[in-house]
């Protein structure tokens, strides 16, 4: 080795040895970052050693290279150790520092549990080609009642206590009139799910809401029958509520929809052997269906020989309360944050 | 609807796994209407006997107690104390002899009552949990053998089940409409007394005979009035076997003739009434409005007053029952009854709405009149009511039975196409099928135009009668719907089809109202759903929409803005003792369309105007207290970065100050975005000229806070001006350090940061990349009307390295602008 490979070497120890001492006795930030400046800043004592391997003949070159940076990590790292010490308040070994104190927090935000039971709705018949089409709370008549083949003063009617703002304008008691008014705009093929609430003069109870998520589906075009109809709604089924579900559908009755059916699928609480939420039936009702009724077809202009479609209509806020075990409804919407929480 | 087991069972002569009742719950359930519940009838009864009152006598230490001789078959009489008031001598009642137990588990043993010893107990329906009657010990009819096994003699135990019926199936509102649809046509029981097959006297509004008059004076509220006279009967209880079918269908026993009429409702569905003939004054039925006062006195013993939309039948004097729904308390059949009249009508189904929403009343009647019997089948049930009567309580019928009233008119027959059964079910289901499906329901096949009469190799036409029962069968798409469900709805499980994607566009609301939920939920705020109704208290201006028929005060308006509800939802937080809270909701505030004003005469859905909104409010903490320190709570400038990331990220709105709140204040009449909840000092977000959002401190006087509760803040903004997601197109990142630079200044107070920022932008040139206040001050180091700032600026090349000269200039073109435009002076360090 050249005298001044040796030379450098000799330095470089001396400046592992004088920088760690300079760093252990640092007591604070100031002298830390003195100490810092000292040996390891751009103008320190590591950074002229560094300018100078250059001037070493090169089989000694690698040698004091790989030791200046070797030299330069430790004092790295017991810089950052100091600094670590220093800043913790705490001596000694890191290791002293107790990590089952909590982290700090930060507030979570999420929506609604019945929101995200309308998106995957939403977004399971989007599978099948649907979409997202909103209407209004404040309705006709025509659209909520006649055009839907509801007559104002049939005891079907009597399922439907209706919050009146005029003679003839309502709050909307489902989202079914959004049908007429696609129907009315434009032509087959319409498949489209509808969101949004709906009023009924339900006092508010444990199981009832006089204002109400509603989530409404349609499909209309030619060659749309019964079968393709069940086929849906057991895709909806086992994507939602899992592959394992079994459904049934079982006669109904609405005046917009014939045949009719309900749907029902097996409780997910017991399995179908009975219990509490399912009213010991083994099974839960989740939607109203049937085959869209030719009469509604004519109230809108649709030739209800060409075209045959099915509708649906089911409720996201008792969906999410069987979903995840909410007892009163009314909890939905107290917005209470630590129930809110929850579900974010 | 209750519906007895055994009932059924004798009608339809279920077979194999039907018979178990659970079984057949599950078959209705599938394929006409719902099983809610199944229960058991008479379960329990063991050891319960019918005994026969030999003799009574009144307890000698008691007033209300009864001292009775019981045979309860074989051996001596038994002593019995009876607590109920009346006691028949020679009548039959149920009797729990010593050892044994009710159907409750509780156990009789002898003992003394009042100083007499009392073996065993009569016991009344309710004690047996076979009614709700508990007034009265339950008499049973004559001639039964003592010692009988209670449940033998009453055709126990049966099975009870509930069902849910639709509105549009009232044919399965009896035992014969159950019993069709599960075995073949049903068999009605024997009576086993005389049949009866009058001379009709018919009228076209008016009929007379057997001594009575019969007139419908208005044939629109009464299409049809037919009436048998009975006399001579002898009324009493019914037999066990009737009293029991009536127990297990949910209905209560009363007499011998009033349980016929009960009996032939749940088996044909046709509502009956018997009035005691003598207490009809000139033996006269009238069917005729009621005239407004008159006054009625119901079976139930409730006094009504009437009104002319209500109809009545009447006497020649007086009203004596609400048509269709209940009859009168003075005209009923009582213990002293000889002669009755049996009442078979039909009445208009709004009508019967009409008259028992008047008197309060809904019955087992009205429900049937309402939802439409079967008028084709009227003679046949008052036939077997008569029989009925004949059988359990003697008496001679008249030979001559008055119909007053036209005919009812053919149900015309439904033609079904086997090609649109397929089109609408997808079943794959030929005519045989078909004809199979509707046939065992009543559904007979005719001969068509064609003379083909519904052979299984004829035309794709199929035509059928419609019987009387299914008043809701009309259309060929009816019986489409029978076809299905008598099939079974399961024949379409388990098969794909081919689908068109939508021709419809997804509503851009959707997508839009999903970027807002992103960005709040993103800043740790929480979703809440409201009702969408306010009371009237909350009214920021008078032209809140009214619910003319609100459920309570508290619901009496359409919620004009978000943020007053969401202020309610803070206060139940706070009520909860939280007082961090952080929630945004998303819904349609309501008000009137611009013009109308909410005048009155405006009409249609066009006088109301509904919009899309997101309120916010926070309150509390602006993050969880932790060990390290506790935060701070949230301020005005956090409602402003939520708000500016709204206005500019998805509106592209400007967020500007906002002095006076009511400026930001709908025209009248529209629902507003800023109420009296803003503070002055808020902001408002503009977008081509139209103040689409505020926000800003929630006003004290607008939230009932408890005292530990920290300052509110809320924004409000229009759904309207949001955006559609736009796609950021990529800027390349520079590879070059940055060069930071901070500077000191005092400007004259007022001068607003939002200039200075501007101005400083506009003097540098794209090399400026980050315009950063970090301090504001001033104190005594600052002079008088001065503010102090404090700024860094971050300067980046995309190509090079900066250089001291390059950043130099930059700063010294932006301290020029500063001091030029606004006064400024720099501190130079």
């Amino acid at each position: 080795m050249t005298p001044a490979g040796a030379s450098l070497l000799d330095r470089l120890a001396a400046i592992e040895g004088k920088g760690l001492a300079a760093i252990g006795e640092a007591t604070d930030a100031d002298t830390l970052e003195s100490a810092r400046v000292e040996y390891l800043g751009r103008n320190g004592q590591l950074a002229d050693i560094m300018s100078l391997i250059g001037t070493v003949e090169a089989p000694a070159r690698r040698d004091v290279g790989q030791r200046a940076n070797a030299v330069k990590t430790v004092l790295r790292e017991a810089l950052e150790e100091r600094a670590e010490v220093l800043r913790s308040g705490t001596s000694g070994p890191r290791a002293r520092i107790d990590l089952t104190l909590p982290a700090r927090g930060r507030w979570v935000g999420g929506v609604h549990p019945v929101t995200r039971v309308i998106d995957e709705i939403c977004e399971i018949f989007a599978e099948l080609g649907f979409t997202s089409v909103l209407g209004p709370e404040i309705e006709s008549t025509w659209y909520n009642f006649t055009a839907l083949n509801i007559p104002l003063d049939h005891p079907a009617a009597d399922m439907m206590d209706t919050f009146y703002l005029d003679d003839d304008v309502v709050l909307r008691t489902h989202t079914s009139p959004v049908q007429a008014r696609v129907m009315e705009a434009f032509r087959p093929p319409v498949r489209v799910v509808v969101p949004g609430l709906a009023y009924r003069r339900d006092s508010f109870d444990p199981s009832h809401a006089p204002a109400f998520e509603q989530i409404e589906g349609l499909a209309v075009d030619e060659g749309v029958d019964f079968v393709e109809f069940r086929a849906a709604i057991e895709h909806f089924v086992h994507h939602f509520f899992g592959a394992g579900t079994k459904s049934r559908f079982r006669p109904s009755f609405y005046p917009f929809t014939e045949p009719s059916a309900e749907v029902d699928v097996s409780c997910a609480v017991c399995a179908g052997g009975g219990c509490s939420t399912c009213k010991r039936t083994g099974w839960i009702t989740i939607m109203g269906s049937g085959m869209v009724d030719p009469a509604v077809f004519e109230a809108v202009g649709y030739d209800p020989e060409r075209y045959t479609g099915y509708a649906f209509g089911m409720g996201p806020a008792r969906i999410a309360m069987v979903r995840h075990g909410i007892p009163d409804m009314r909890l939905l919407y107290e917005g209470e944050m630590s129930f809110l929480q929850q579900f974010a | 609807m209750n519906i007895s087991f055994n009932w059924i069972d004798e009608l339809a002569g279920l077979r194999g796994e039907l018979r178990d009742p659970r079984v057949l719950a599950e078959r209705l359930t599938m394929i006409a209407a719902a099983v809610e519940k199944i229960e058991a009838v008479g379960a329990g009864l063991d050891g319960i006997v019918v005994s026969r009152v030999l003799e009574t006598r009144p307890h000698p230490n008691a007033d209300r107690l009864t001292l009775c001789k019981v045979d309860r078959g074989g051996g001596e009489a038994l002593d019995v104390v009876c607590g109920a008031p009346v006691i028949a001598t020679g009548g039959y009642y149920p009797h729990v002899a010593p050892g044994g137990e009710l159907p409750a588990g509780f156990r009789i043993e002898s003992r003394k009552i009042r100083g007499e010893l009392s073996h065993g107990m009569l016991c009344s329906e309710a004690e047996l949990e076979l009614g709700r009657d508990k007034a009265g010990i339950m008499r049973l009819g004559d001639g039964l053998e003592p010692g009988t096994p209670l449940a033998v003699a009453l055709g126990l135990p049966d099975t009870r089940l509930t069902l849910d019926l639709n509105p549009n199936r009232v044919d399965l509102a009896c035992h014969m409409g159950v019993a069709r649809e599960v075995g073949g046509p049903p068999a009605p029981r024997d009576f086993g007394g005389p049949a009866w097959s009058p001379e009709w006297r018919d009228g076209e509004s008016e009929a007379n005979g057997a001594a009575v008059t019969i007139r419908i004076e208005d044939l629109g509220r009464c299409p049809r009035y037919m009436a048998a006279v009975i006399r001579g009967v002898r009324v009493g209880p019914s037999p066990p076997w009737l009293a029991g079918r009536l127990l297990a269908a949910g209905a209560r026993p009363i007499s011998n003739v009033v349980d016929a009429t009960n009996y032939v409702l749940h088996e044909y569905n046709q509502p009956l009434h018997a009035f005691d003939l003598a207490r009809l004054s000139g033996a006269e039925i009238r069917v005729r409005a009621a005239v407004a006062g008159e006054p009625l006195t119901t079976l139930d013993g409730q006094e009504h007053k009437l009104t002319p939309d209500q109809t009545v039948i009447a006497d020649r004097d007086r009203a004596i029952a609400f048509a269709g729904v209940m009859g009168g308390l003075d005209t009923e059949v009582t213990g002293d009854t000889v002669d009755v009249l049996i009442e078979c009508a039909s009445f208009d189904p709004a009508g019967v709405r009409r008259t028992r929403t008047g008197a309060g009343l809904s019955t087992d009647a009205s429900y049937r009149f309402e939802r439409g019997i079967d008028v084709h089948a009227q003679e046949r049930a008052l036939a077997r009511c008569v029989e009925l009567i004949l059988a359990t309580a003697g008496g001679e019928a008249d030979v001559i039975a008055l119909r007053a009233g036209p005919a009812p008119a053919r149900v015309p027959p439904i033609d079904v196409r086997v090609s649109r059964v397929d089109q609408v079910l997808g079943f794959g289901l030929d005519r045989a099928d078909v004809r199979a499906a509707l046939e065992p329901i009543g559904f007979e096949p005719l001969p068509d135009t064609d003379g083909d009469d519904g052979g299984d190799g004829g035309t794709d036409l199929l035509r059928v009668s419609v019987p009387g029962w299914r008043t809701d069968v009309a259309r060929e798409i009816d019986l489409v719907e029978e076809v299905a469900r008598r099939v079974g709805y399961d024949a379409a499980s388990g098969q794909d089809r081919r689908f068109r994607p939508s021709a419809v566009p997804a509503d851009p609301r959707v997508e839009k109202a999903a970027r807002v939920r992103e960005m709040l939920t993103g800043r740790g705020l929480l979703e809440a759903r409201s009702l969408s109704f306010m009371p009237e208290d909350y009214r920021g201006n008078r032209a809140v929409v009214l619910v003319p028929n609100p459920l309570s005060a508290e619901e009496s308006c359409l919620r004009s803005a978000m943020v007053p509800v969401l202020l309610r939802r803070l206060e139940h937080n706070y009520a909860r003792g939280n007082r961090n809270v952080r929630l945004f909701e998303l819904g349609t505030v309501f008000g009137y369309a611009a013009g109308t004003g909410g005048e009155e005469d405006a009409d249609g859905p066009g006088r109301f105007d509904e919009s899309g909104r997101v309120g916010a409010v926070i309150a509390g903490a602006r993050r969880p207290d932790h060990w390290s320190g506790s935060g701070l709570d949230f301020d005005l400038w956090d409602i402003k970065e939520i708000a500016a990331s709204i206005a500019d990220r998805l509106c592209g709105a400007t967020l500007e100050p906002l002095d006076d709140a009511d400026t930001a204040r709908a025209p009248e009449g529209r629902a507003s975005l800023a109420g009296p909840w803003l503070s002055r000092g808020g902001f408002r977000a503009v977008k081509d000229g139209r103040v689409v959002g505020v926000a800003g401190a929630v006003a004290g006087a607008s939230v009932d806070a408890p005292p530990w509760a920290a300052p509110a803040f809320g924004l409000e903004f229009d759904l309207s001006a949001v955006e559609g997601r736009t796609v950021p197109a990529y800027r390349k990142t520079s590879p070059f350090p940055a060069v930071r630079r901070d500077l000191s200044m005092t400007v004259p107070r007022g001068v607003p940061a939002a200039d200075i920022e501007r101005a400083v932008r506009e003097a540098t040139s794209d090399l400026l990349r980050d315009v950063r206040l970090f301090d504001v001050y001033s104190g005594e180091e600052i002079e008088g009307g001065r503010l102090g700032l404090a700024w860094t600026f971050r300067f980046r090349a995309p190509d090079r390295t900066l250089t001291d000269r390059d950043v130099e200039s930059e700063m010294s073109a932006l301290s020029n602008a500063l001091e030029k435009r606004f006064g400024a002076r720099i501190r130079r360090s």
